[in-house]
């Protein structure tokens, strides 16, 4: 039987090891940021070499529309700062407030999905889907490839408040919540340049 | 609709009789495993001791089994290619030309991602928190998953043999030959979706090692006191870190060509081939640092300890390794000198190539000035490593030839470039890796390999290596194109007979390995090491005993100086020195590594076969076990009792 003295012994040493690891976490998810923003910029690159290469189909200025992708980056960007919002207050152990900007940013990040969805199924409906042409191919897996990430990140906030709901704000839940944090907001960064490179410069 | 996808029994290898009897060896070979492991009751410990381990050295020893399993495979088929082209003048030789394509693509596909990676990741696994002194990597679940990522890959590969054909486009699978218009069976889908998991597991390796080295070092260990193999881990995990997206990217992009009819390298519909060797080289080229500067780190530390000397030039040999990593990213166009970029541009990439060159010969000057006034000890990993040096310096000059590009338009795609590449990765990685293997496993088993047997196997390796490769570069100045399934210029034929006896003779050398195993084993209590410490060793891994505990280290060790073991032997430094036991945090077994190795193994089964149902199955599969793993709230830790510690 171990005494009580040696169970707070041992309970302070897996305490004192769980902080260490959740600041490794942290540190590991940084470098795999760094690999995923290699991925982009190849895909930022492979956009630029087949931005002309339309095969007689449609370019960017005919299928960009300037307005849909302005409401997407409000979306988008609005949805960074509710997290922050959210960050805050788990920082301060303030439980309803978290869920509640939680919940604004799950919501903020599905209306992105939605239109990104909606403007997908519309090119691919007028004929212009991802097989027409070396340029499509490029648009829909570079802007497809943010999507899916924005989709990960969406389970993720859906699973972090499933948590939240069963463990309440405990130190592995706001370390999670942490790192997806730093995912979101690295999402938004890259949407800054698609919104950019693909969007502004194609609508010129 | 189609419940198999296109899976029918037209999938079995009935279309060559080599391939057919090569299917039957290996479902028979897995057979008599299984039943072994049946038979003998091994079931519960192998899962419990093995599967589900998180202990990185068992891991590493894991990824080593993997590797000298798929070194038999690549051997064997390397062995039928030499042969083929040893018959086939004005001959059909033993091999149809589908079936000889598929070999040399599983060849280069399986040494470099499915022997070479998981060697050199296994033994970085059992080494570098050793020699660190540390108790575990940073993240030992993850490091489990990204074993059973590049075990399901792997596994992809063998199965190509068994069901479907494998790739034909070789092993860095150029488009638009790679595309489903010219290539529409399994095969290129097999080598993208073996490579793609298996890489994903790298990426993973890459940010755990990079973590451990940078987090988890013992008190004391400044980075300029971190032996140089756990330096070279560290250049190779950036490497890693960094060069593998590109593999991801350009292998995806290739699958979305092939699934989804996408244009992204196609002839037509305003594809762009050109840009996946752009994307495929700069991961490509990265990789072959990745390869080889563990073996540097290995070869560095087997020279200082039978040398007796420390090594000469530390500092110089990190920064060497450092600029190696760095001047990995800008070479990559070399390997496509002669697709149609300009001048200025080949000859930018050519001077880069001959710069990296420079760093490796510093390397070189500093094992030899380590070497010299050592007292020099010729065990086998000595061998390995002088084996290496000579022969790497023979590669490393057809190497800058190759770099100045108008020699290389000569040169291209002839099998002069062929040996020229066998010339850097057989001495400069699979020497290295063999002497790790030797120098490390009386650690791990607490027993040292036969000696006789390993010099054996090294005489034969490199005897049979120079009779192999030297002929080529002979009749690649002759014009002989690589990748020939028959042919008709006589002249060559004396030369690639010379060429098949050296297999013979590497063939040998890969027999004298599993002698070496099996009479090492039985002789175990003769080969016993009691010190932990059976080289008189330099660095902290030989300061515990072999084999370690499972935390390594009963106190963790404080580190005063570079080669801190041979600085504790000068001076007889105490280790009650170093603090009292106590209580140790472990990470817990898990059997989720298996189980996500399994899943990605299936799903990529799925999307070979065209097997949609499953493949999205398998995939909500991945995507709620990674879920479901987050939800963990227990501690993956528990606490150990402190270590008694014998005093020696």
């Amino acid at each position: 039987m171990l005494s009580a003295h040696d169970r707070f012994q041992r309970g302070a040493l897996i305490d004192h090891h769980m902080a260490h690891t959740f600041e490794a976490r942290e540190i590991g998810f940084w470098w795999y940021l760094l690999s995923d923003a290699i991925i982009f910029a190849l895909l930022f690159v492979t956009y630029g070499v087949m931005v002309d290469r339309t095969a007689g189909g449609p370019d960017a200025a005919a299928l960009v529309d300037l307005n849909r992708a302005f409401i997407e980056t409000l979306c988008l960007l609005a949805s960074s700062f509710t997290f922050a919002l959210a960050d805050l207050a788990a920082e301060g152990n303030d439980r309803p407030r978290t869920v509640a900007w939680l919940a604004v940013t799950t919501m903020l990040g599905g209306a992105f999905l939605c239109i990104e969805g909606l403007e997908f199924i519309e090119l691919v409906l007028a004929g212009a889907g991802p097989d027409r042409s070396g340029f499509l191919s490029a648009f829909f897996t570079l802007v497809g490839t943010h999507g899916l990430h924005v989709s990960v990140g969406m389970i993720g906030l859906l699973a972090l408040l499933a948590q939240i709901r069963v463990f309440g704000l405990s130190r592995p839940v706001k370390s999670r919540l942490r790192r997806l944090g730093l995912f979101w907001h690295f999402l938004d960064v890259i949407w800054v340049g698609v919104f950019t490179f693909v969007y502004l410069a194609g609508s010129l | 609709m189609n419940w198999l996808g296109r899976l029918s029994l037209d999938a079995l290898p009935l279309y060559s009789p080599i391939a057919a009897i090569g299917a039957g060896v290996e479902v028979l070979a897995g057979l008599a495993i299984v039943l072994l492991i049946w038979r003998k009751g091994w079931w519960t410990r192998l899962w419990r001791d093995w599967l589900t381990t998180v202990d990185h050295k068992k891991l590493g020893v894991m990824y080593v089994v993997l590797a000298l399993v798929m070194l038999l495979r690549g051997f064997a088929d390397a062995f039928l290619m030499r042969t083929q082209q040893a018959i086939a003048l004005n001959s059909e030789g033993i091999l149809p030309p589908d079936h000889f394509d598929q070999i040399f693509t599983a060849h280069g596909t399986i040494m470099i991602f499915f022997m070479a990676m998981p060697f050199l990741v296994g033994l970085l696994n059992i080494v570098v928190p050793l020699q660190i002194g540390a108790r575990d990597v940073a993240f030992p679940r993850l490091n489990a998953m990204s074993l059973w990522m590049t075990a399901a890959g792997a596994a992809l590969v063998l199965l190509s043999l068994v069901l479907g054909t494998f790739s034909t486009a070789g092993w860095t699978g150029y488009p638009p030959y790679s595309e489903l218009a010219t290539t529409p069976d399994t095969g290129v889908d097999y080598w993208i979706w073996s490579v793609l998991i298996a890489g994903v597991g790298s990426t993973m390796t890459g940010i755990n090692f990079l973590v451990t080295i940078l987090r988890e070092r013992a008190p004391g260990m400044t980075l300029m006191r971190m032996p140089l193999l756990t330096w070279t881990a560290l250049v190779t995990s950036v490497l890693m870190v960094f060069a593998f997206p590109a593999l991801t990217v350009s292998t995806v992009m290739l699958a979305l060509d092939r699934d989804l009819g996408m244009h992204f390298f196609t002839n037509g519909g305003g594809g762009n081939m050109m840009n996946y060797m752009n994307l495929f080289w700069i991961w490509g080229h990265p990789e072959v640092y990745i390869l080889i500067l563990p073996a540097f780190g290995i070869f560095s530390e087997v020279v200082a300890t039978f040398s007796r000397k420390p090594l000469f030039g530390y500092a110089s040999l990190v920064y060497a390794t450092a600029a190696i990593g760095i001047l990995s990213f800008t070479v990559w166009l070399h390997h496509f000198f002669t697709m149609g970029a300009s001048a200025n541009v080949n000859a930018a990439f050519g001077i880069a190539t001959m710069v990296i060159a420079v760093p490796t010969g510093v390397k070189v000057f500093d094992w030899l000035f380590t070497m010299y006034h050592g007292r020099v000890r010729f065990t086998a990993p000595m061998l390995w490593t002088l084996g290496f040096i000579v022969t790497f310096v023979i590669g490393g000059a057809t190497g800058v030839l190759l770099s100045i590009p108008p020699v290389d338009f000569a040169m291209h795609n002839s099998v002069f470039l062929v040996a020229h590449f066998h010339n850097m990765l057989v001495p400069g990685a699979l020497f290295g890796y063999l002497a790790g293997y030797m120098y490390w496993f009386p650690k791990v088993f607490g027993f040292r390999l036969d000696e006789r047997w390993g010099k054996r196997s090294f005489w034969a390796w490199i005897i049979g290596f120079y009779l192999a490769f030297m002929p080529l570069y002979a009749t690649g100045i002759m014009g002989m194109p690589r990748r020939m399934e028959h042919y008709s210029n006589a002249a060559w034929q004396p030369l690639l007979w010379v060429a098949e006896l050296g297999a013979v003779f590497i063939g040998i050398g890969v027999l004298c390995l599993a002698i070496q195993l099996a009479v090492s084993i039985r002789h175990r209590e003769a080969l016993r090491d009691t010190t932990g410490d059976p080289w008189d060793g330099r660095t902290l891994e030989w300061a515990t005993a072999s084999p370690p505990p499972a935390w390594n280290f009963d106190v963790q060790p404080t580190v005063h100086a570079l080669d801190e073991l041979a600085w504790r032997k000068a001076r007889h430094y105490d280790a009650t020195a170093d603090g009292a036991p106590a209580p140790i945090v472990m990470p817990n077994d898990t059997a989720s590594g298996v189980w996500l190795g399994a899943l990605a193994f299936v799903f990529g089964f799925a999307m070979v076969w065209y097997v949609w149902w499953l493949a999205a199955l398998s995939l909500c599969g991945l995507i709620g076990f990674v879920v479901f793993a987050m939800f963990s709230e227990t501690p993956e830790f528990r606490v150990v009792d402190a270590p008694e510690v014998t005093p020696c």
